[in-house]
């Protein structure tokens, strides 16, 4: 099946005082019809810039996207007027941001803040745009929809702002949806609300969305795929179990390694040393050596490629190389990768 | 371990006017010790008061009522400023926002000799700049960034920052207000252990408030649950996750994402529904050795037989 979306050699750069800072360095995936792709790294690691590229909202004139073709429904999107753009944006992609305070407009009752999507793109009338959006606030889960629909954003929680939020996303029915840290800002039992909503729509409507987070706790509970970056690229790529399971590239080894789990043992989390590296002169070779106990000579010199794993596995690591050592992952991510479950979780389930 | 008690809080109460007739009570009655070596951990949701908890043990706020002792000394009474100054040495705080606290128009030096220029600790310059250095040592940076400003680090450094700061005074006792909770994950890690490897050296007690529990689990000896005001379980961290009474704690547990896809597949989350049961009533009641549960009579005697 073709993919909906289809993101090659993506290259976005800001131009600062300082110089050029290259925050997406050649990125490629491709999102397929109702899946969930996850995207998981540091910040600043290109997380969010590549997926504000795709909505066409990096920031003119600082921010440019110098090589790359993002192929959505047979359009390059990076070629497309700002005028095109607008056509699509909030109606076939749209985004769920961070945090919902900062992303609804406080003057504004939410029911308005629904109905102007739906007015611009669905040419709906008033009347039938407030019915909709009666609808949609029924469909994430806000009660009492009627009343509610003519009240401002200071009126709603944190995690029913959120719901709004998601309702403004789905307005359109859009086919792809882009979801940056929406769980974030809210606490654990809304979290796990919000994420049971997405999940429960996107079954409803077939959304293929893209993930967004730094959580791996969230990324095991929502993604199907998931694509690990660092330093503006993919450095692993592969199924949900790919990559909880039979993790190839030491920085997954690290991100993993440095969730606490919860089965009680004392041993001290492995912290990724260092910090990530300045995008204005990157590194030659591999971006992560700096920080990774198993670098070789070659990767200070020479940057690796994605080998392959399996059919759905890619990781960018020399480690995967014919002529590298055979190396172990460290023990605490070699206990995950075998996906028992500690007595405490069972207790727990 | 050790079980003499650094800190005793008896039923604690902190309650905000909100207009004239309405009141917020962010802390409602809440008792605990903390004993010399451990680190206590509080977490709960947003709301719930473990913050408002932290910073009114501090003396940030007043108490509305209640008696927090610290070493044997009420905190909260009338203090000469001599007095006042030895408690506020032997108490730091950590606080979450690593931009927010830090003052940006002082160097690091500035920030972290303040408090040993306030309690006259070190006269010498010389001497001044020795503690600095290693200070700054102690927390993973070096000696160059004393002279430098609070923007020029990244978050992780700048929770070292506000580390050293806390330890600057020698504190024996450092409420810690969600540490890692702005931090990226590989970051929280470095953080935390440099919290554990500092406790051990320098025999810290900490209180580690947090709404993510498995960071608290793994920091924490022991967990109190905290919910609208009022803790609704505390137990050994072990105890509690194994062993989660209050039908709040099981939903809290319940929420936690896991990094593990097959888990996460089967997972059945448990919603709370504080409805179900009579909170008029309840009281805080040890069912086990050292397991104390928000629980009226009837539940009480159920909960022992689990």
């Amino acid at each position: 099946m073709d993919p909906i979306l289809d993101v090659r050699n993506l290259h976005v750069s800001f131009d600062t005082y300082g110089g050029t800072v290259q925050a997406v360095r050649g990125v490629d995936f491709a999102l397929k019809k109702g899946e969930t792709l996850a995207i998981v790294g540091e910040s600043g690691s290109g997380k969010s810039v590549t997926t504000k590229a795709l909505m066409g909202l990096v920031a003119k004139p600082a921010g440019h996207i110098p090589k790359g073709e993002i192929l959505f429904d047979g359009k390059d999107l990076t070629k497309l007027s700002n005028k095109e753009m607008q056509k699509i944006r909030g109606k076939d992609m749209s985004m769920i941001f961070q945090d919902p305070m900062t992303s609804l407009n406080p003057t504004m009752k939410i029911g308005k803040q629904i109905m102007e999507g739906l007015i611009l793109h669905q040419k709906l009338s008033k009347k039938e745009a407030r019915n909709r959006a009666i609808e949609l606030l029924d469909l994430v889960g806000i009660p009492d929809s009627t009343k509610r629909i003519d009240q401002y954003p200071h009126q709603f929680s944190g995690g029913m702002r959120q719901r709004v939020v998601v309702a403004i996303a789905l307005a359109c029915n859009p086919k792809v949806l882009i979801a940056d840290e929406p769980t974030t800002a809210l606490d654990v039992t809304i979290q796990a609300q919000i994420l049971e909503l997405m999940k429960d729509i996107q079954k409803k409507m077939d959304t293929s969305i893209i993930f967004i987070t730094h959580d791996l706790g969230v990324v095991a509970n929502v993604a199907d795929r998931v694509a690990v970056m660092y330093a503006g690229k993919i450095v692993e790529v592969g199924t949900v179990d790919d990559i909880f399971y039979n993790p190839k590239h030491p920085y997954t080894w690290g991100l993993l390694g440095s969730m606490p789990t919860v089965d009680g043992n004392d041993e001290k989390l492995i912290a990724i040393p260092g910090t990530p590296p300045d995008l204005m002169n990157p590194p030659k070779g591999d971006a992560f050596a700096a920080r990774n106990e198993y670098a070789m000579q070659i990767d200070l010199e020479e940057e690796p490629p994605l080998f392959k794993v399996s059919d759905t596995h890619y990781a960018a690591t020399w480690l995967l190389h014919d002529d590298a050592p055979k190396v172990e992952p460290p023990e605490a991510v070699k206990k995950r990768m075998k996906g028992n479950i500690s007595a405490g979780e069972e207790n727990r389930s | 371990m050790n079980k003499e008690k650094i800190l005793e809080v008896k039923n604690l109460k902190q309650h905000f006017q909100t207009g004239r007739k309405s009141v917020v009570k962010a802390v409602d009655g809440i008792s605990f010790d903390i004993y010399r070596g451990e680190t206590f951990g509080l977490v709960g949701e947003s709301g719930c008061g473990k913050s408002t908890t932290g910073r009114t043990i501090i003396r940030l706020y007043d108490a509305t009522s209640g008696e927090v002792t610290f070493n044997g000394i009420d905190v909260h009474g009338t203090k000469s400023k001599k007095d006042l100054k030895k408690f506020n040495r032997q108490m730091q705080m950590i606080f979450q926002d690593p931009y927010a606290s830090l003052n940006p128009r002082m160097t690091v030096k500035e920030i972290i000799l303040e408090g040993i220029q306030i309690h006259g600790l070190i006269k010498s310059e010389t001497e001044k700049m020795e503690r600095v250095e290693a200070l700054l040592e102690t927390v993973g940076l070096n000696k160059e960034h004393a002279t430098r400003y609070p923007h020029e680090f990244s978050g992780g450094q700048r929770q070292r920052i506000g580390i050293a700061r806390a330890l600057a005074v020698d504190p024996e006792f450092i409420i810690a207000d969600e540490p890692i909770s702005a931090l990226d994950v590989s970051i929280q890690a470095q953080v935390v252990n440099l919290m554990k490897e500092l406790q051990e050296e320098h025999g810290l007690t900490y209180l580690f408030i947090a709404h993510d529990l498995s960071m608290v689990k793994y920091i924490s000896d022991r967990i109190a649950v905290m919910y609208f005001g009022k803790i609704v379980e505390l137990a050994d961290s072990e105890e509690l996750y194994k062993n989660p009474l209050h039908p709040y704690t099981n939903s809290l547990l319940s929420a936690i994402p896991l990094p593990d896809p097959d888990f996460e597949r089967t997972r059945e989350r448990t919603i709370y529904d504080p409805t179900q049961h009579d909170t008029e009533d309840a009281e805080f009641r040890e069912v086990k050795p050292g397991h104390w549960v928000l629980c009226t009579e009837e539940e009480y005697k159920a909960y022992q037989d689990k």
